[in-house]
C-alpha cells in the first residue's frame, strides 16, 4: 500500500480529469425525466417521468435517428474494412520503395486534415452555382443537379467522404498486420503451389481476422455515434436532407446549440447511450463465446 | 512469448472510430532476401491491378486538395462563371491579399491555436505517460479499478447536454480558452494506447532501477521514458491533431464571445457566414457585395490548414512504420 502511493498519486489528474468531464456531467442524466427549466436548474425542474421518451417515440423521430445512424455505421464499417483490407494486400504486392512511400502518405492526406475543411472540399466540388462537378456537367452539355436539396444523393456522398478520409489510415492498420505475418509461411505456400489468390485466401486473409475482430466490436461500440464533425460540415443545419443524413449527435446538437432544447436532447443522449452500451455487452458476449481471445473484456 | 504478443493487433478509437495498429513487431525482413520463388502469372496481373488500383486511390485522395489550392489563386469573376477546376482559372493573389490586408484576425488566431496545441500535447502527453506508466506497472494495487474507471467512461457518457450545461453553467467556463483545452488533454483511447506501449519495455528496468534505490517516479522520468519515444511521438501527433483541428468544442463553449478564435473554427465561421468573412478581413473597407468570397473561403482552407500539412512529411515515419510496438492484448 505505501509502496504504491506515488504511483497512485501519478493517476490523480487522470482520475480528477475524468471524475471532472466524463462522471460529474452524468446526474444531469436525470434532466431526461423533467421538464427543464434554467431558473430551477437540473434537480428542481418538475418530474415528468417517460414522457419526453414517449414524445420522441410518437413523434417518429426517434426511428428515424436510430435507422439513420445504424445504417451509415453500419456502410462504414462493411465497406471500409473491405477497402482498407483490399488496399492493404495491394500494398503489400506493390515492390517499389518510392511508389510504396508515396503512394502511403497520399493515402494518409485526408486523415490529417480538419472536418471543416472536408466540409469545403465537398462545397467547392458539389455546389449548385460554382462545383466542379456541375462544371463539368454544363461543359459536357448537361444539366447542373442541385445536390444540396437532392436527399437522395447525400448517402452516397457521406459513404464516399467517410471512405475517403479514413481508407488511407485503416488501411495501414491492416498493412503492419501483414507486415507481421511470417514471411516463411507465404513462401511455403507458394512453394507449394499456391497461386496469388490462393495465397491471399489461406494464408494473408486469415492472419488478418484478429485485428478484423478487434475493429470491429471497437466499431460495433460505435455504432450509436455517429462521425458529428462529418455530418455537421457537409451537410449542417439543410433541413431538406434530414430524412437521409440526419443521425443522433446532429440532432441533439442543432437541439441542444439552436433549439436551447435540454429536455429532448438528454432524453435522445440516454437513449444512445444505453442502446450503445447494450450493444457492445452483447457483441462482446457474442464473441467471447466463439473465441475467448478475441473479447474486449 | 506467446504468440499473441508476436501477432499485430489492432485497437481502435469508440468515439471517432479511428484505428490505429499495435504491430508486435518491427516487421521483420522487410526486404527478404531474394525472392526464390519464380513469378507465375497470376502474380503478375497481381501486381499489375495493385499498382493501378493503389496509384488510383492515391490520385483520388490528392485531387480535392488541388481544387482547393487552385481555387484559392483563381479569379472570382471566373470561379463565378466556369465553375471550380484542378487548374487556377485566372491565377491571381488577390484572395491572399485579402487575408493578410488586415493580418490581426488571421495571426490572433494563429497564436490561439499554437499556444494551445503546444501546451496542451506537452502537458498531455506527461499527464498521459505517467498513468500510462502507473496502469503498465504489474504491482500497482489499484490498477485494475483505475483502468475501469477510465474505461468505463468509453462505454457510458452523459451525453451533450448534460456535459454542456455541466462544463458552460455550473463550472462557468463559457468563453474560456480552458473549456476547450481542457477536455483535449487526454482520451481513454489514448491512456490505453500508452499502456499498451509500454508492454515493450522489460520490467527488470523498474526492478533494477528499485535496487539502485529510485523511487516510482524516478524510476518513470530516467528509466522508462526514455524507451518510450515512438510511443511519445504517437501519442503527441494525435494529441496535436486533436488540438490543431479543433472546432467543435469552440463552437460550443466559446462560439463569438472571444476575439481569436481557434483556427478551425474561424475557418468554419468564414465558411458558414457572410458576416464572419467581413470580420476576417476587417479594417479593409470593402463591402461584402465586393468581397471574393468562394476564392477567399478557399485561401482561408489553405492558410488554416497549411502548416499542419507541412508537418505531415515529417511525422508521416512515425505512422507508417510501426505505429507503435507492443500489443493491445495478449
Amino acid at each position: 500500500m505505501i509502496q504504491n502511493r506515488m504511483l497512485l498519486f501519478m493517476c490523480l489528474p487522470a482520475i480528477a480529469f475524468f471524475l471532472l468531464f466524463s462522471y460529474a456531467p452524468l446526474p444531469g442524466i436525470w434532466i431526461a425525466f423533467t421538464n427543464f427549466n434554467y431558473n430551477d436548474g437540473i434537480f428542481g425542474s418538475p418530474f415528468v417521468g417517460l414522457k419526453n421518451f414517449e414524445f420522441l417515440l410518437k413523434s417518429g423521430q426517434l426511428w428515424l435517428l436510430t435507422r439513420n445512424t445504424i445504417l451509415y455505421n453500419v456502410a462504414f464499417i462493411v465497406l471500409g474494412n473491405i477497402l482498407q483490407i483490399a488496399i492493404a494486400i495491394m500494398l503489400n504486392e506493390v515492390r517499389l520503395k518510392y511508389f510504396k512511400k508515396i503512394s502511403q502518405g497520399v493515402m494518409f492526406l485526408p486523415y490529417f486534415i480538419s472536418v471543416v475543411l472536408v466540409g469545403v472540399i465537398a462545397f467547392n466540388l458539389l455546389n449548385y452555382d460554382t462545383g466542379a462537378l456541375n462544371a463539368l456537367i454544363v461543359q459536357t452539355g448537361g444539366d447542373p443537379v442541385k445536390i444540396y436539396s437532392t436527399a437522395g444523393a447525400w448517402p452516397l456522398i457521406i459513404i464516399l467522404v467517410q471512405l475517403w478520409q479514413s481508407t488511407g489510415y485503416g488501411s495501414i492498420v491492416y498493412f503492419a498486420a501483414i507486415m507481421g505475418i511470417d514471411k516463411g509461411l507465404i513462401e511455403a505456400a507458394s512453394i507449394d503451389g499456391a497461386s496469388a489468390w490462393q495465397r491471399i485466401r489461406h494464408v494473408i486473409l486469415p492472419s488478418l481476422k484478429p485485428t478484423f475482430i478487434i475493429l470491429l466490436l471497437f466499431s460495433l461500440g460505435g455504432i450509436m455515434n455517429g462521425n458529428f464533425g462529418l455530418f455537421w460540415n457537409l451537410v449542417g443545419n439543410n433541413a431538406a436532407l434530414f430524412a437521409t443524413t440526419d443521425i443522433i449527435e446532429t440532432a441533439v446538437y442543432r437541439m441542444v446549440m439552436s433549439q436551447n432544447n435540454f429536455t429532448t436532447s438528454t432524453a435522445v443522449g440516454l437513449y444512445q447511450s444505453l442502446f450503445g452500451f447494450a450493444i457492445v455487452m452483447t457483441a462482446n458476449w457474442i464473441v467471447r463465446r466463439m473465441n475467448k481471445d478475441y473479447a474486449l473484456f | 512469448m506467446r504468440s499473441s504478443e508476436l501477432a499485430p493487433a489492432v485497437i481502435s478509437d469508440p468515439v471517432t472510430t479511428e484505428a490505429i495498429v499495435l504491430a508486435g513487431r518491427k516487421p521483420r525482413g522487410r526486404k527478404p532476401a531474394g525472392r526464390p520463388i519464380k513469378l507465375e502469372r497470376g502474380d503478375y496481373l497481381l501486381r499489375g491491378i495493385s499498382y493501378v488500383t493503389v496509384s488510383l486511390f492515391a490520385l483520388f485522395c490528392l485531387l480535392p486538395f488541388v481544387l482547393i489550392v487552385s481555387a484559392s489563386f483563381s479569379s472570382e469573376s471566373e470561379i463565378m462563371k466556369t465553375g471550380f477546376g484542378l487548374l487556377p482559372k485566372g491565377f491571381t493573389f488577390t484572395a491572399y491579399e485579402y487575408i493578410f490586408k488586415a493580418p490581426g484576425q488571421i495571426i490572433g488566431s494563429y497564436v490561439v491555436t499554437i499556444i494551445m496545441t503546444v501546451t496542451g500535447t506537452a502537458v498531455g502527453l506527461l499527464v498521459i505517460s505517467m498513468t500510462g506508466y502507473a496502469l503498465w506497472r504489474p504491482d500497482f494495487r489499484f490498477r485494475n479499478q483505475i483502468s475501469f474507471f477510465i474505461y468505463f467512461t468509453t462505454l457510458f457518457s452523459a451525453g451533450l447536454a448534460p456535459t454542456f450545461l455541466w462544463i458552460g453553467r455550473t463550472l462557468d467556463l463559457r468563453g474560456n480558452y480552458l473549456a476547450v483545452w481542457l477536455p483535449l488533454l487526454m482520451t481513454p483511447w489514448l491512456i490505453i494506447l500508452m499502456k499498451s506501449f509500454m508492454r515493450t519495455v522489460p520490467f527488470e528496468i523498474v526492478e533494477s532501477g528499485k535496487i539502485d534505490g529510485a523511487g516510482d517516479f524516478r524510476i518513470f522520468w530516467q528509466l522508462t521514458l526514455p524507451m518510450m519515444k515512438p510511443a511519445l511521438a504517437t501519442v503527441g501527433l494525435f494529441l496535436a491533431l486533436g488540438y490543431w483541428n479543433e472546432w467543435y468544442l469552440s463552437s460550443l463553449y466559446l462560439g463569438s464571445t472571444v476575439e481569436f478564435k481557434p483556427l478551425q473554427y474561424q475557418l468554419y465561421n468564414v465558411i458558414n457566414t457572410a458576416n464572419a468573412l467581413r470580420n476576417s478581413v476587417a479594417g479593409s473597407n470593402v463591402s461584402i457585395t465586393d468581397l471574393p468570397s468562394n476564392t477567399l473561403k478557399m485561401a482561408s482552407a489553405v492558410v488554416a490548414t497549411g502548416p499542419i500539412l507541412l508537418v505531415y512529411p515529417f511525422v508521416q515515419k512515425y505512422f507508417v512504420s510501426g505505429i507503435t510496438v507492443g500489443a493491445v492484448k495478449g
